[in-house]
């Protein structure tokens, strides 16, 4: 009875918030930005918080987050720090176009949006919205479904800036981009940005997006990124999550891809207390590849969330998928993917593997795929596992001299390592590789935990 | 180097090892043969550490040390070394992190510094070498893809990184061509010094051609029934393990309800 009321109380908090802030969170925001606005506030009091009636949220709750306080940042707030005082650390320096978000807002102020080659831009979603009002108009709030999802209707009536890409037709970004999205505040902070990727026609670009929690206050991430992935283009997306106990971070990604396009996905979560991964692929033109995974390593009491859709739209497309995850202490986990193969999908290849292994006997694993085909000539595939580390492999390392500790390392990693291969861009790899290393070492620091210096 | 005295040792109940005795000594080779589930490779498993079989009476001591209060990792580290029947494939520790992780630990416990990258990578030249294994298979994970041959290789080429003192080679031949054979018991050949011992366990008396033995073991429902010299394997292939059976039976010492 108790958490019904609490979820009550936000959902109508976040209304009155936003009926009390309209005039703040429109100003300066184009009449299409805004008009969305008010439809999904609508649409989120209709629907309110996802709770576990929700079969998607199943099996997460947000019940410990009622009960406290938040603040919403709806304007750009200063905190004083300084960046390469919290960046600092002592491994080499990768080689990326650096963009920072604070608390969802683009951090350089003077400098919102900076030209890449051949006419690409990255910088604030706020910014473009005036700079780029036909493309954005042309994308925005097109692929995140926020008539069924109410953490995205929220979102978009929140969401004020985030980050913008745009990479036009034919225009290759060799060097990855990198977003670091931060959290600093002196109170508990809800935090919802926005994110727009348009890759043009035969053009490509790899977008590496870090999330770290610097301050140790309660945060509440609710973010939306979307992407359109325009014909015999390109994308590669990888998030890595490094946050702490206090932080619930749900991100929902929406992409949408025309012909022959691919796109690679990886989702990262090294810590959080709550993470929930909302992955959403439409294959909406014949010949697109896309490969959807992700790596998730938690203890404590955390809970790690990650949901998957891919919709074969079209026929001839490739889905992979495969996500893993080690989970220690009393940590829990939840895996739910769904392909849908629709009937004029022929030919369809969708492959999904989920694997999991369980450190401890209180540490949980919930993994549901969830397949339906309409389309008659079509392969698929899917396959969970949750298990223990092998024995005999560990066996065996011992008998080599190898410390059972060390051995038990050696294995984590290397279950870990077949998604990390994943990642193309080398530098990227190696980094990652060092970090879930570190991670599983339990070595990981707040310093060297940014990706942004961290090679 | 090597003591056991009247190993005993059950799995769920059933008695396994019904007392077990063997001494091996420093320069010595010995094989012990027998049939399947005579018990070999559970005595091969205890020693290296596994604790499949509970021991219910007996000891195994190896340089004057009781082997039962010892872990697997620091037994390799005293110098024992198993040749698994089935060598164990991981994706994902690469060979290369694999050995470099088993000698540094080994190099810690003797007081030695950690080898160089590039003193890492000259021994394991010399001992590819030794063992004639490809490039290809030490570039991969541990084992993984790795045909039946080319993982018995991979023990051997283990065996020759590690130097370890004694060496227990759990049916190494079994699933090996003839190419393989010779070359994996040419490598133990080159192994062998007078320091160091070689516990061969097979089915089989062909290994036996190529790794000449000093002592060779018949094994038989959990007891080594019958020792001798090599012609003892020769013997042995030319009558076949009825020939042991018979011979227990009519001495009386044969109680397998199942032999007629």
């Amino acid at each position: 009875m108790d958490e019904i009321v609490q979820v009550v109380d936000w959902n109508r908090e976040m209304v009155e918030l936003y009926h009390q802030n309209r005039d703040l969170l429109t100003g300066g925001c184009p009449d299409f930005i805004n008009s969305v606005r008010d439809r999904a506030i609508k649409q989120f009091e209709r629907l309110g918080f996802p709770g576990r009636s929700n079969e998607k949220y199943k099996y997460l709750t947000f019940n410990n987050l009622y009960k406290h306080q938040f603040q919403d940042y709806l304007s750009v707030k200063r905190f004083d720090f300084d960046v390469n005082h919290i960046f600092h650390c002592d491994i080499p320096t990768l080689d990326t176009h650096v963009i920072l978000l604070l608390n969802g807002f683009f951090f350089n102020r003077e400098n919102r949006m900076t030209q890449l080659a051949s006419g690409a831009v990255v910088g604030s979603l706020q910014a473009a919205m005036k700079e780029y009002p036909k493309l954005v108009k042309k994308h925005y709030a097109r692929y995140a479904n926020m008539d069924q999802e109410g953490l995205v209707a929220l979102n978009t009536a929140f969401a004020s800036d985030g980050i913008f890409i745009h990479v036009p037709e034919g225009v290759s970004i060799k060097k990855p981009i990198q977003v670091v999205n931060l959290l600093l505040s002196n109170e508990n902070t809800r935090v919802q940005h926005r994110n727009l990727f348009v890759i043009g026609k035969n053009a490509d670009a790899r977008v590496i997006i870090c999330d770290h929690a610097l301050s140790d206050h309660r945060f509440f991430t609710n973010s939306v990124t979307e992407i359109q992935v325009d014909k015999n283009a390109r994308m590669d997306y990888i998030k890595v999550q490094n946050e702490h106990n206090l932080a619930t971070n749900v991100s929902s990604l929406y992409a949408n891809q025309e012909q022959d396009s691919t796109l690679n996905t990886n989702i990262i979560t090294l810590h959080g207390g709550m993470v929930r991964n909302n992955v959403n692929i439409v294959l909406n033109g014949e010949g697109c590849e896309t490969n959807a995974s992700g790596l998730y390593l938690v203890d404590k009491q955390q809970h790690v969330d990650n949901y998957t859709f891919i919709d074969h739209a079209k026929p001839n497309c490739l889905s992979n998928q495969i996500y893993k995850g080690v989970l220690d202490d009393f940590a829990t986990g939840a895996f739910n993917g769904r392909i849908l193969v629709q009937t004029d999908a022929q030919k369809t290849k969708a492959f999904q593997a989920n694997n999991n292994i369980l450190l401890t006997d209180d540490a949980s694993m919930n993994t549901k795929p969830q397949l339906e085909i309409y389309a008659d000539d079509v392969k698929c595939s899917h396959g969970a596992t949750v298990g223990q580390l092998d024995e005999d492999a560990l066996f065996y390392l011992r008998t080599r001299g190898i410390e059972e500790r060390e051995a038990r390392l050696m294995l984590m990693f290397a279950f870990a390592h077949e998604i990390i291969t994943r990642i193309e861009v080398e530098p990227l790899r190696n980094r990652i590789d060092h970090l879930v290393d570190k991670r599983l070492r339990g070595e990981l620091s707040r310093c060297e935990n940014c990706a942004m210096h961290c090679g | 180097m090597l003591s056991i005295k009247n190993l005993r040792a059950e799995i769920d109940g059933k008695e396994i090892l019904k007392g077990i005795d063997l001494e091996v000594h420093a320069g010595e080779v010995h094989a012990i043969m027998g049939p399947n589930g005579s018990g070999k490779s559970t005595l091969a498993m205890l020693l290296a550490g596994r604790e499949l079989a509970d021991v219910i009476e007996g000891s195994i001591t190896f340089m004057d040390r009781d082997l039962f209060t010892i872990s697997p990792e620091d037994r390799a580290k005293m110098g024992i070394f198993l040749g698994f029947q089935y060598p164990v494939e991981i994706p994902g520790v690469s060979m290369v992190n694999f050995l470099k992780a088993a000698l540094n630990e080994k190099r810690k416990y003797l007081g030695l510094d950690p080898l160089s990258a590039s003193d890492f990578l000259k021994v394991m030249r010399e001992k590819k070498a030794l063992v004639e294994i490809d490039s290809r298979l030490t570039n991969r994970s541990v084992n993984e893809g790795f045909s039946g041959g080319e993982k018995k290789k991979n023990e051997i080429f283990q065996m020759a990184m590690l130097e370890p003192k004694l060496a227990i080679l759990d049916e190494t031949d079994s699933g090996l061509d003839i190419d393989a054979l010779r070359i994996v018991a040419q490598g133990v050949n080159k192994l062998k010094t007078s320091e160091n011992a070689t516990v061969v366990i097979t089915h089989y008396q062909r290994l036996l051609d190529y790794i000449i033995p000093d002592y060779v073991h018949v094994m038989y429902d959990g007891k080594i029934v019958k020792s001798g010299g090599k012609e003892l394997a020769q013997e042995l292939e030319e009558k076949g393990y009825d020939w042991i059976k018979e011979e227990l039976a009519m001495n009386g010492i044969l109680q397998d309800k199942n032999y007629k």
